[in-house]
């Protein structure tokens, strides 16, 4: 056990009293990827943010163990600077709090912020937008690159990433896989990286870019496979969801 | 002390000296008395007891160091204390000086506030206790601004000050007024009418902070009048408590491509009740105006009032007003209104009031801000206005001012 960074284990998960997630167990060892794959509904978002500690989602049994620490029942900003961070699909407007204002709220170093700040907005292409108001007014592509921009200052060891490549054209996708290549520490030798990440993909555009070790199908709340990666993919992608309920049902003994 | 002013408008003052005001508590005056000795004029300010240079920089008053001002008007009750200009092109002195010193001044006076609106300016008329006169010559423009103190030191005083303020043709003149009390818990009266004649190209910011008390009541009446290609900004700042005020400072755009913008932060803690707006005129060709709010209540009432008409050809306004109500009992009444009377014009008004969203507190949170961190960023956020056209020393000041009362607030 002492191997897993984070390790969750029969995890249930209810939503404004409606049970969604049950029995979940998942383990990750320091520096590796994981990814969730699932039909629309199936709980994958839902995990993401019960890990992250969002008060809505009630952690109903199981628990969740980070770095050591049982985190079943520490506070959202308490999980967050414990190292888990989360790049929001639909982030809020948040009216005269800028870019800037987030990003250093995301570094915890004083000393030369400015420059920091400044360097990182250069590298995920929004230097236009510290100024601007966090949020107002961004594409979608803009949204997925201030969520990285913000990740990359916050440096997480645990990154929750729900579909980075949705809502992205064709010339943001290589930027954001080079952002989360980046965050991951994709280039890194296995041994020597620290940073963990979980990731929702739909259409896994994104196993391109980042070295995912293990990959789940979440159906029903429940995870009902678990596996290579690039095989449950390519699984998916010529049979459908459908088939992997059907696998999962015949090897339910109970189903 | 203005006697030789024509009878008419003390006739019309007493006609209406029991009229009362269309907004707002009516106040009693007789409860409140003028004071009889006043303190001597004072050549340095700088002189004045640690506490009063504290509460008066409280309000944007810098007394210390003058070198950031380019002039300074200082009344402690019903007399002027002090008055000094460091700037060549800026007039700053005691009203009624000015109006010995020019006889053309009694065409300006009373001519944008109505004598008459009510029996707070009917008062100020009757019983007049000096108020300041500034004024920026043609083509000057100042570097640093002028600044204004009014000062309430005695219990139970009224305060009745009539200023004028007069930016000629093409000049530039930046105004910070700051008002505020000796006492943390004496009542008084702040009557102040202020009228602004703003000539043809003349700019002119003013910055007004009011850090009364518990007990003060104030109606400021105020009118501006702006002519061709002027420029009128308006920042008013209002954190501390207060027990009743209530102003509606009205601008009227005379002259073409006349622009004017109003910026207010309006804080009620329990026990205040605010009621304030800015009404704005525009009469003539592509004048255009901004009015834009915020208002918060920990506990007390705020009526937040905006007013734009359009009456002529492509004019051009839209009025912002948000309002937060952070807890307590406090309420928060946003009344936009528009009017238009012809074809062509672009009138436009958002409003809202709430109380802070959990998934905004939520998302700061993520980022691993405590919720009382997180809170403070939204509020500090809600609060920061920015000011288009304010000189960038100015709003710096500003914003130093409504971050030092933030921490009251939270």
């Amino acid at each position: 056990m002492g191997d897993f960074a984070l390790s969750i284990e029969q995890l249930g998960v209810a939503v404004e009293g409606r049970q969604i997630l049950r029995g979940i167990n998942l383990q990750m060892k320091l520096g590796e990827t994981h990814v969730l794959f699932g039909p629309n509904g199936s709980g994958k978002t839902t995990l993401l943010m019960a890990i992250m500690g969002f008060p809505r989602y009630q952690i109903t049994e199981g628990k969740i163990i980070f770095k050591g620490t049982d985190i079943t029942r520490l506070s959202l900003d308490e999980r967050a600077r414990l190292g888990i961070g989360m790049s929001f699909q639909r982030p809020p407007v948040v009216r005269g709090v800028k870019t800037r204002d987030m990003v250093a709220a995301c570094l915890k170093e004083q000393d030369g912020e400015e420059q920091r700040i400044n360097e990182l907005a250069e590298r995920v292409n929004m230097a236009d937008f510290l100024d601007r108001d966090i949020n107002y007014g961004f594409s979608g592509g803009e949204i997925k690159r201030s969520e990285l921009m913000q990740l990359l200052a916050q440096k997480p060891e645990l990154t929750l990433i729900d579909e980075p490549e949705s809502g992205v054209d064709l010339v943001n996708i290589s930027l954001i896989g080079e952002l989360l290549n980046s965050l991951l520490e994709k280039d890194c030798p296995l041994v020597d990286r620290t940073c963990m990440g979980l990731v929702i993909t739909h259409t896994g555009h994104i196993l391109d870019y980042v070295n995912a070790r293990t990959g789940y199908v979440m159906c029903d709340g429940v995870i009902g496979c678990e596996g290579d990666p690039h095989e449950i993919l390519a699984t998916i992608r010529e049979k459908g969801y459908e088939e992997c309920i059907q696998c999962f049902l015949r090897r339910t003994p109970s189903g | 002390m203005v006697e030789k002013k024509s009878g008419s408008h003390k006739d019309r003052a007493r006609a209406a000296s029991a009229k009362k005001a269309a907004l707002g508590e009516d106040i009693d005056l007789s409860a409140y008395v003028s004071s009889t000795d006043e303190q001597p004029y004072q050549s340095d300010p700088s002189t004045l007891p640690a506490k009063t240079r504290e509460q008066m920089l409280g309000a944007g008053v810098i007394l210390d160091d003058p070198s950031q001002r380019s002039g300074t008007f200082i009344q402690m009750d019903n007399a002027p204390l002090h008055s000094s200009v460091r700037q060549e092109g800026i007039e700053v002195m005691a009203v009624g000086d000015a109006l010995d010193k020019y006889d053309w001044l009694s065409d300006y006076w009373w001519q944008a506030v109505a004598v008459d609106t009510d029996k707070y300016t009917a008062s100020v008329e009757l019983s007049q206790h000096s108020g300041y006169f500034i004024r920026s010559l043609p083509g000057h423009k100042t570097d640093y601004p002028v600044q204004a103190c009014l000062y309430l030191s005695k219990a139970r005083l009224a305060q009745n000050v009539h200023n004028i303020i007069i930016a000629e043709e093409d000049s530039e003149l930046h105004i910070i007024t700051g008002c505020t009390t000796a006492s943390d818990e004496e009542a008084g009266l702040h009557l102040g009418v202020s009228e602004f004649y703003i000539k043809r190209g003349a700019r002119v910011t003013f910055t007004m902070i009011h850090n009364w008390n518990a007990e003060t009541a104030v109606r400021p009446r105020t009118a501006v009048i702006v002519e061709e290609d002027g420029l009128f900004l308006s920042n008013y700042v209002l954190m501390k408590p207060v027990r009743s005020l209530q102003m509606y400072p009205s601008v009227t755009c005379a002259g073409e491509n006349a622009a004017v913008r109003f910026n207010s932060i309006l804080v009620a803690a329990a026990g205040s009740s605010l009621d304030a707006g800015s009404r704005v005129i525009l009469n003539a060709r592509e004048a255009r105006t901004e009015i834009v709010s915020r208002a918060i209540t920990t506990g007390g009432d705020i009526t937040a009032r905006g007013y734009i008409e359009g009456n002529a050809p492509d004019v051009k306004g839209h009025l912002e007003c948000r309002g937060l109500i952070l807890g307590g009992k406090g309420t928060i009444y946003a009344i936009p209104e528009l009017k238009g009377t012809l074809a062509g014009i672009d009138l436009s008004h958002e409003a809202a009031v709430g109380k802070i969203a959990e998934e905004e507190v939520e998302y700061l949170m993520a980022r691993g801000l405590t919720r009382d961190e997180a809170t403070a960023t939204i509020v500090r956020g809600f609060l920061r206005v920015d000011i288009e056209g304010l000189p960038p020393f100015l709003a710096a000041e500003l914003q130093r001012a409504v971050e030092a009362s933030e921490r009251d607030i939270m």
